[in-house]
């Protein structure tokens, strides 16, 4: 087919961007060439806890074709701070301090160390393995239950607790003794990686008018201005050029590459490329946190919840990146999507010399899923109610409150999604061997989208006619692979009455696009989806007012429809027409519209707390598994996920965001872990990282609501994280159902099972 | 390190790159010829090399291309020329492939976006007669 006309609102076809990915035309971070451009690595330590005596460069800098060698003295301010710019934090920035190259002291494997440019990547890598450093290796302390005991080995000066919430609302202590049966379980969830196909990368260059000009793969090009105070550049000195991401899922939020680039590129006043390896992503990057989740849970006879106390522990690795956020989420959210009148949440984050923890999709509240939804399913297998029922006997609804004391104030889809995703397993399924059994598990969940009310959030975005009367639309949205330009299109051409195929749009360039903020939190349609549709709004009344004026009618009586202004008896008048009045007129062509997410001051959760987060989403999965009681191998059969989405702005899309995120979250669920030793990473390889392949999984058979009662666009709720969050604890407790198990570590191995089914014997 | 001459058809056009031997086939065609694999360049000798921008005829997508448009099979894209191409070449050999047999042949290519189903549902539109298909389990 040729260049296709793009869809409107509702139709499922995406042009943006597909066409292009579709003939490999879309120049990613790496593919970006430059004359006489370097090519940089990094020297990375090896030792997950040393005190660095000396550092030799001498060999590297002799080798033909080095340009740069770079330590931490060479770094003019050596230091990253968590705080996401542009937005205010909480965060403590002291605590919050990374080093950019390390600074007499390692506390992870694969901590950078130095950087290297060359004539060649090779050459880069080649000096990179000749820096001389000379470490001693020093104790560490690699989980963090050790890490908060008396006398662990301090990983930063000031004690090794990151962050500590809590949540107390009413009596739970007392509700719990007289509660008619508690449950009581630990729950273990594991490191893993984003393992986006796209590794880390970048290009930096000096433009002519002397701007560093970073264009790399990134989900924040706010950074450019945590690259100007690390040069100690002026902020409008330092531009970022976001690229199509090949996946971010969280791992590109914080700085990757664009430092590293820009500390070279001013130095070699040459252009530089940095790509990391897989190895290098797999072994250095920040991790998803693993928590402890302790959960006590009391009911009465029907079901009804009474009180829960959780205690939650959470590894940040060696640095704070975002940990203290990733808390915040997991806290809000512990109790999971139902009524409990009595609760208790104590909520820490330590840090260890494991690697660094940060954002990954879910943020804290995914993995609080397993928490509160193994509980449920053991709470209605004690007292023998179906476990639909037990939900729906407990779900929240528009009007409650959540146990941090935010209201709900739109619609809650728990029960409709639960029941609909548990019916559309059908008829179950006979095992395939009699050694096989056949069990089905559910799992609802609740996810903030949008960011925290007191981070103040923002986003703005530029729409302008051209004379002929095609659209420009420009917004610093950086596109991760999400649909995010191709939906603010279909917005576009909504409001305006235009075929999506005369927009063009320009995204994710910080000197150029009016910005919009970090493509992270679920925010993106939300947020930059609220600026453009704002934008558009405000264009479409100053041209309507014109062409009103041309058909000699009242303004609120004309449409814009296919290009032209019409009125409601017929007559018409053409853009391009309309387009020359308005300059003839004076009147603007261009609208700039920022829109401001409500916002709230700080609470506090334990007095009292409020309103934390815009709005949530909420959803159900469930699924039918397969176990071989002979090797204790999980083999998903169905898998249905049902979220309320508000309104499915691009329905195809809504589908995709849904089965993707299902999907890994089964990898969570049953393959996934980056297996540490000792902080060590011996999951460096695609070999021994697995993700799922097309054989590992099921098709994943999407239920989409539209309740209509979402803050975003048109009603939309945000659905960039929600689906990861529930197959994992739906998976454990289809296990539990058929061959009567629990399975309270992840990921549900062949292995971990076949040991509680007592096939490997005693330990 | 002495350079070799490879000589090979690049999407129907005859071309030479000189290269180390331990240059991989991607790193040629994505750096010298614009074009992505595994293979060590020396290997492709003399071999007819197809990338999916020689799959379609100019401005307009292959069949295969614009299923995966269309199906909704493309989210972050970076796997799909390697998708396309596998799909291209499977069919080519299996063209009635079931939607079973087509959840195996891309087995070796990850995607960390779609979940597989909707590149699946692209794949098998294009099989004559098959259309996307009844959903499948893990393995089938």
């Amino acid at each position: 087919m040729a260049r296709p006309a793009a869809p409107s609102l509702r139709e499922r076809l995406r042009v943006v961007d597909a066409w292009d990915k579709a003939q490999a035309r879309t120049l990613y971070a790496a593919d970006w060439q430059m004359p006489g451009m370097l090519h940089a690595a990094v020297a990375r330590s090896p030792y997950p806890s040393a005190r660095i005596r000396q550092i030799d460069t001498s060999r590297a800098r002799a080798l033909p074709g080095v340009a740069a060698v770079l330590l931490a003295q060479d770094v003019p301010h050596n230091t990253l701070w968590t705080d996401v710019p542009g937005q205010t934090s909480e965060v403590g920035p002291l605590r919050a301090r990374i080093q950019v190259l390390a600074h007499e002291v390692v506390r992870f494997q694969g901590e950078p160390v130095a950087l290297v440019a060359a004539e060649t990547r090779e050459i880069a890598l080649q000096a990179a393995e000749l820096i001389e450093v000379q470490y001693d290796p020093q104790p560490g302390v690699f989980d963090p239950e050790a890490a908060l005991a008396a006398g662990a080995h301090q990983v930063h000066e000031g004690g090794n607790l990151l962050a500590r919430l809590a949540v107390r609302r009413g009596d739970p202590d007392r509700a719990l003794a007289q509660a008619d049966v508690v449950i009581e379980s630990v729950n273990r969830c594991q490191f893993i990686d984003h393992a986006y196909l796209e590794p880390e990368a970048g290009v930096a260059w000096i433009e002519s008018d002397g701007v560093l000009t970073i264009r790399v793969s990134t989900q924040v090009i706010e950074h450019y201005r945590d690259v100007a105070e690390v040069l100690g550049l002026p902020q409008n000195r330092v531009r970022v050029i976001g690229t199509y991401l090949g996946g971010g899922f969280g791992g590109k939020e914080d700085v990757t590459v664009e430092v590293f680039l820009g500390l070279l590129a001013w130095r070699t006043r040459r252009p530089v490329k940095m790509i990391w390896s897989r190895q290098e992503s797999l072994l250095a990057r920040p991790k998803r946190h693993p928590f402890i989740l302790r959960y006590r849970t009391g009911a009465a006879r029907d079901g009804r919840l009474v009180a829960q106390a959780v205690d939650l522990l959470a590894d940040s690795g060696a640095y704070a990146y975002l940990s203290a956020l990733v808390l915040m989420y997991a806290t809000v959210t512990a109790a999971g999507p139902y009524r409990v009148p009595h609760v208790a949440v104590d909520a820490r984050v330590a840090y260890t010399n494991n690697p660094p923890t940060s954002a990954m999709r879910g943020f804290g509240a995914m993995q609080m899923v397993l928490g509160y939804e193994s509980q449920m399913d053991q709470l209605a297998r004690r007292l023998a109610i179906d476990p639909v029922e037990l939900r729906a006997r407990n779900a929240l609804a528009k009007g409650d409150e959540l146990p941090i004391g935010q209201p709900l104030d739109t619609h809650v889809a728990v029960i409709e999604a639960a029941r609909r995703a548990w019916e559309a397993l059908g008829p179950r399924r006979a095992p395939s061997t009699p050694a096989h059994r056949i069990g089905r598990g559910l799992a609802c969940n609740i996810q903030p989208y949008g960011r925290i009310v007191w981070l103040h959030d923002w986003a703005s975005a530029w729409v302008g006619f051209e004379m002929d009367g095609s659209l420009v639309v420009r917004t610093g949205t950086p596109d991760v692979g999400g649909g995010q330009a191709a939906s603010l299109c279909q917005i576009a051409a909504e409001v305006l009455g235009l075929d999506p195929g005369r927009i063009s749009i320009h995204i994710a360039d910080s000197a150029l696009t009016p910005l919009a903020g970090t493509t992270t939190a679920t925010r993106q349609l939300y947020m930059s989806g609220n600026a453009v549709l704002r934008a558009c709004e405000g264009l479409r009344r100053q041209i309507v007012d014109v062409a009103a004026q041309m058909l000699e009618t009242h303004a609120h009586t004309v449409a814009l429809a296919a290009g032209d202004a019409v009125t409601q008896d017929g007559r018409r008048v053409s853009l391009p027409k309309i387009l020359r009045e308005c300059a003839r007129l004076g009147v603007s062509r261009s609208h700039l519209a920022v829109y401001h997410a409500p916002a709230g001051d700080p609470v506090d959760l334990e007095r009292g707390g409020g309103r934390v987060f815009p709005d949530f989403t909420f959803g159900a999965h469930a699924v039918e598994v397969e176990v071989d009681t002979e090797t204790g191998a999980v083999t998903v059969l169905r898998h249905v996920a049902c979220h309320d989405v508000g309104r499915a702005i691009n329905p195809q899309s809504v589908e995709g965001q849904i089965q993707g995120g299902a999907v890994m979250g089964l990898g969570y669920g049953l393959m996934e872990e980056v297996v540490l030793d000792h902080g060590v990473n011996l999951s460096t390889l695609f070999a021994t990282y697995l993700i799922p392949t097309s054989l590992d999984v099921p098709d994943v058979e999407p239920i989409i609501i539209e309740s209509g009662e979402g803050k975003g666009p048109f009603g939309a709720r945000g659905i960039g994280e929600p689906p990861i969050a529930p197959p994992a604890a739906a998976v454990a407790n289809a296990v539990d159902d058929a061959v009567g198990v629990r399975i309270t570590e992840l990921p549900v191995t062949p292995e971990r099972v076949a040991r509680a089914l007592g096939l490997l014997g005693e330990g | 390190m002495t350079d070799l001459a490879v000589a090979l058809i690049l999407n129907g056009r005859p071309c030479e790159v000189r290269t180390p031997a331990h240059r991989t086939l991607l790193e040629i065609l994505r750096d010298d010829l614009g074009a992505s694999c595994l293979v060590l360049a020396p290997r492709a000798a003399g071999c007819q090399v197809t990338t999916v921008r020689g799959l379609g005829d100019g401005d307009r997508l292959h069949p295969l291309q614009e299923a995966f448009v269309t199906q909704g099979g493309i989210q972050c894209g970076f796997c799909i020329p390697g998708m396309i191409l596998t799909a291209y070449a499977f069919l080519r050999d299996h063209p009635a492939a079931s939607r079973a047999e087509i959840r195996r042949a891309i087995a070796g290519n990850l995607c960390r976006c779609t979940g597989y189903t909707k590149i699946i549902d692209a794949i098998a539109s294009v099989v004559p007669g098959r259309g996307a298909g009844e959903p499948g389990a893990a393995g089938g």
